[in-house]
């Protein structure tokens, strides 16, 4: 079968639709959008905890209801949605795109576009990323495996919980966990602060007494069949663990919320040149990639906390792609955007003088009293003060009015210590 | 009495210094906006949280219906909602705001659905 679409959007996430609605609504005809699940809305319709929606909805929704919203917005448009169906290759034509991808319905499909949005999202690390060593018995899993058999499937994964890792997914499986019956015994953070949002902690750890073990890593696993126990230890700063201190806990069931990874092997196939610290496409002002005419937003480009931003970032990448399409994008000289101190990393990585952009980035440590500064090779052309700023909490940042004779920019904290533990 | 407390009407989350008695707030330090003396108060002397579980649903796939709160309600009350959630059993369609509890244990707020199954 094949199709031949203006624009191809490779995912339905939240991300993928924002930026389908975004084309459309900049006059692009045809839009395709293929998704991955047997529905629309990504990772939202197992999160169905509330938090979601503030900036973009400017209410607190949750996540099915955040994405419902999506959908019926696309429902009203023409853009067709595919779902059953996977990518599996990116090809460049020059000025056009095929995508090879795969569905139970359509068998093998060869979709030419004009352009192309990568949607595609982030997965979780698992216990192979971080090495824990120990045996290899049944119940240890991802916070999201967990939260998707609980929360769409119905089946609690185990009665006495151990988390490792505070990031979000793993603090509001805590509280989901605790409040379906099952004992959540400890969260453990390698980091000296923790991974998730302030809001998670209180809500999620805070109210039901769980603790928090911070600079605290698991050493071994035991277990035969099933998972019986976990070995917890301080580590220094360095990371190595300490005998001193070390206990154990009897559980069932591990869950590792140790981050996600923008999921883009189909990107590194269309040989698309990656950033090293977001794992996701370099991209210029434009959120176009290293290829001409692909487009990434949202997760598969950096790991976003909010669901809001990843909207926000979509419905621009959508209209940038459009204005490709119709061959209204500006050319213009680009000049590069360094990450400074305590930066550790900041997107896009390349603007045009003369313009605005939206930059994201995030802060190496906690911070008290952190001034941002950028400037270029020149001047400074803009500074913000933060009473606390966290590495958990991207900031997003409009930037008016890069002076035309830039020859760069370089961003960076102007501060003077970190603080540990904030 | 001096309380720290973490505001989380937003994302950022600030840490808030409360200063109170018996039955009133004298003082927060810390908010970077009105709402987070509001949030202080009610953390203190009525605290409250939005309950969101799931509920069996027939003729549907996932079986599974996610629901909430329509409005906050007493946190001693969240594990009491969850359980009467528990033994309900309802029909697709469902569509998101759909009353599946209404007036759910007296708190004067709805359980609703989160999703169209």
């Amino acid at each position: 079968m094949t199709r031949n679409v203006e624009a191809l959007v490779i995912g339905a996430g939240p991300g993928g639709m924002e930026a389908a609605l975004a084309l459309k609504s900049s006059g692009i005809e045809s839009i395709l959008v293929i998704e991955r699940e047997n529905a629309p809305g990504g990772i939202l319709m197992q999160c169905i905890h509330n938090g979601f929606g503030l900036h973009h909805f400017k209410e607190e929704l949750t996540g099915p209801e955040y994405a419902e919203r999506c959908l019926e917005a696309v429902k009203k448009t023409d853009i067709e949605v595919l779902v059953n169906t996977c990518a599996l290759d990116i090809i460049d034509n020059g000025d056009t795109k095929k995508v090879i991808a795969l569905s139970e319905e359509n068998g093998m499909m060869d979709i030419e576009a004009r352009v192309i949005i990568l949607a595609m999202g982030c997965r979780e690390r698992n216990r192979g990323n971080i090495a824990i060593p120990g045996s290899r018995p049944a119940g240890i899993m991802t916070a999201g495996l967990a939260q998707k058999m609980s929360n769409i499937y119905g089946y609690l994964p185990g009665k006495e919980i151990v988390i490792l890792g505070s990031g979000d997914i793993g603090l509001i499986m805590a509280r989901r966990l605790t409040w379906e019956g099952a004992r959540v015994r400890a969260v453990i953070e390698a980091q000296p602060c923790p991974g998730g949002l302030n809001r998670n902690i209180v809500q999620c750890l805070n109210d039901f007494d769980i603790p928090l073990y911070l600079s605290h890593t698991i050493t071994n696993i035991e277990g035969k069949n099933r998972i019986k126990k976990v070995y917890v230890s301080p580590i220094d700063a360095e990371f190595n663990p300490l005998a001193k201190g070390s206990f154990t806990l009897e559980c069932d069931c591990l869950l590792l919320s140790i981050g996600l990874i923008p999921e883009n092997e189909l990107s590194l196939k269309a040989g698309i040149i990656m950033d090293p610290v977001t794992k996701g496409a370099l991209v210029n002002a434009d959120l176009m990639t290293s290829v001409n005419g692909v487009f990434a937003c949202g997760n598969v480009l950096h790991v976003h906390d909010l669901v809001d931003y990843v909207s926000e970032e979509s419905k621009y990448c959508g209209t940038r792609a459009a204005m490709y399409v119709k061959g209204e994008l500006k050319k213009g000289r680009e000049i590069p955007v360094k990450a400074g101190n305590m930066v550790r990393y900041l997107l896009p990585r390349k603007v045009r003088p003369g313009e605005q952009m939206l930059l994201s980035l995030r802060c190496i440590v906690p911070m008290v009293n952190a001034s941002l500064v950028i400037k270029t090779d020149k001047d400074v052309i803009y500074t913000k003060k933060y009473r606390k700023i966290f590495p958990s909490e991207m900031q997003r940042l409009p930037v008016e009015n890069i002076p035309g004779d830039a020859e760069y920019l370089e961003v960076f904290f102007d501060n003077k210590k970190p603080v540990a533990g904030v | 009495m001096k309380k720290d407390l973490i505001c989380i009407t937003c994302p950022l989350g600030c840490q808030l210094e409360v200063d109170y008695d018996k039955s009133k707030i004298i003082g927060v330090t810390g908010n970077t906006c009105p709402r987070g003396g509001a949030y202080a108060e009610k953390e203190i002397f009525h605290p409250e949280r939005v309950v969101t579980t799931t509920v069996k649903i027939s003729g549907a796939d996932p079986s599974l219906l996610p629901v909430k709160t329509s409005g906050s309600v007493p946190k001693g009350l969240t594990s009491k909602i969850i359980e009467e959630a528990f033994k309900l059993e309802v029909k697709a369609p469902v569509r998101v705001g759909d009353v599946i509890i209404k007036n759910v244990l007296s708190t004067g707020v709805d359980l609703v659905a989160t999703r169209n199954l």
